[in-house]
């Protein structure tokens, strides 16, 4: 399971880089109230800073070639959650839909007491399986954008063409705020806690003190 | 920490937590370094020769067309692409570049299709000849690579019926079609199977009316199953090929194959 998160942080970047290259060609998305354009994706400071104009191309060359990388690294994840029994601990139960609400409090510093856990607390619970479905429905609507004549019945599953590319281009900007939640979260957690997602293990202080797997 | 394995004094565990962390960090930073390695390698690898194709990272190509022979095996030729009713149609369509069209001199009654068969004869085709063929018509929501798409609205003679009424079909049975402009300055090579395909017509009318000049007058191709880049304005000479005939945008960069 490290393996795949850390496999998946480079790749994940890649993709996204790429897909800006191939975004930045047909650059229409904004955010729009009442005639309002609030923001508009993306500015052109944006482009500049990070070298994005004119490399259609480029992008589309990088994005079909580590698509393939995407893909494999997400069904190995799954397929390893799966065989080892993790999803358990993964996988959101009837509880953690109100719990969740009740650890978001909590590290908010509104509540005082966070519910119990056991590897997983309820918030992440959601959100480390939403991402997973997330990236799947990265996958499909990219499919779906990708050979919308041969699989036409992924397009039409993800609304159209254009609404397929809205979908997809909406999935990455929920990976980027992911992200930041995530390392604010990552920071906080401690240096413990690091530690573990790269050797696999706790240092637990107490009685026992052994290293934990 | 060999001496200790030596004496075989069993590790403490600040040891045991020492040793474990040195380990998972050392690969964890050597298979970084090496990820790294590995996509500075990429980004920097050196550009492809131009041949028929071009301007692409060389293993990024390799994949390109590792990636289009893999689809080619698993993808049914004859998937037709969604229709539309004509209501639905753009009335304004767009207009996306005007490459191969700028030739001063052109002259649109002058204008003749130029097919070079594998037998070395040349058909000198006038837009008449064309249009006495029966007409097919096509709504279809056409897709460029830059990401825009619209339902368009098109009318001409499918390719196969063409192929069939001129008596290509020993041409037609070579791997690639290529495609010219007048002026030879925008060209385009289509796999035989999406030259071939019942959706694959030479138009010469947009929304029921001749095609404008923007859009490629008197003759164009329209071929569904790729995008834009492939729909050729203002054919000037066929030809066929077993090899990849020259491609305007696979020299610039792009996937040969470009088929959706």
């Amino acid at each position: 399971m490290r393996w795949t998160h850390w496999v998946n942080f480079p790749i994940l970047a890649i993709m996204i880089w790429s897909g800006l290259l191939i975004y930045w060609a047909n650059d229409v998305y904004t955010v729009t109230v009442f005639g309002h354009t609030f923001v508009k994706f993306f500015p052109d400071w944006f482009y500049k800073t990070l070298h994005i104009p004119s490399r259609l191309a480029e992008g589309m060359a990088f994005h079909f070639l580590f698509m393939w990388f995407f893909a494999l690294n997400g069904f190995f994840y799954v397929l390893y959650t799966i065989l080892s029994g993790e999803w358990r601990l993964l996988v959101p139960n009837r509880h953690s839909f109100k719990e969740a609400w009740l650890v978001v409090l909590h590290d908010l510093h509104i509540r005082r007491m966070a519910p119990p856990q056991k590897k997983y607390n309820a918030a992440q619970r959601i959100a480390y399986t939403a991402i997973i479905v997330m990236g799947f429905g990265s996958l499909v609507t990219g499919l779906a954008i990708y050979k919308p004549v041969q699989l036409y019945w992924l397009a039409w599953l993800c609304g159209g063409y254009s609404f397929a590319r809205i979908l997809h281009f909406l999935l990455t900007i929920g990976y980027v705020l992911f992200f930041i939640v995530h390392v604010v979260q990552v920071i906080l957690a401690g240096w413990n806690n690091f530690r573990s997602v790269i050797s696999g293990f706790e240092v637990v202080e107490g009685e026992e003190g052994a290293p934990k797997k | 920490m060999k001496k200790i394995k030596k004496l075989k004094k069993p590790l403490t565990v600040e040891q045991k937590i020492a040793r474990r962390n040195l380990i998972s960090f050392g690969t964890f930073f050597a298979l970084g370094g090496a990820a790294f390695g590995g996509w500075k390698w990429l980004l920097n690898s050196p550009a492809e020769q131009t041949g028929v194709t071009g301007r692409a990272h060389k293993p990024l190509r390799r994949a390109l067309n590792q990636t289009e022979l893999l689809f080619r095996r698993i993808f049914s030729d004859d998937h037709l692409v969604r229709t539309y009713p004509k209501s639905r149609a753009a009335q304004r369509v767009r207009e996306n570049s005007h490459i191969g069209m700028r030739d001063p001199g052109f002259c649109v009654e002058d204008w003749r299709l130029v097919v070079t068969g594998v037998d070395g004869k040349q058909l000198q085709l006038s837009i008449d000849d064309i249009r006495a063929l029966p007409k097919t018509e096509i709504v279809y929501d056409f897709k460029c690579v830059e990401g825009w798409d619209q339902i368009q609205h098109w009318a001409g003679v499918r390719m196969v019926d063409f192929i069939r009424h001129f008596q290509l079909e020993e041409s037609a049975q070579k791997k690639y079609m290529g495609l010219e402009t007048p002026d030879g300055k925008y060209y385009v090579g289509v796999d035989r199977e999406s030259a071939l395909h019942p959706q694959t017509i030479l138009a010469y009318e947009m929304n029921d009316r001749p095609l404008t000049d923007g859009h490629g007058a008197p003759l164009r191709l329209i071929i569904p199953v790729k995008y834009g880049i492939k729909n050729l304005k203002r054919i000037g000479t066929m030809s066929f090929s077993d090899t990849r005939p020259r491609d305007y945008w696979a020299e610039q960069g792009y996937d040969y194959y470009s088929g959706l």
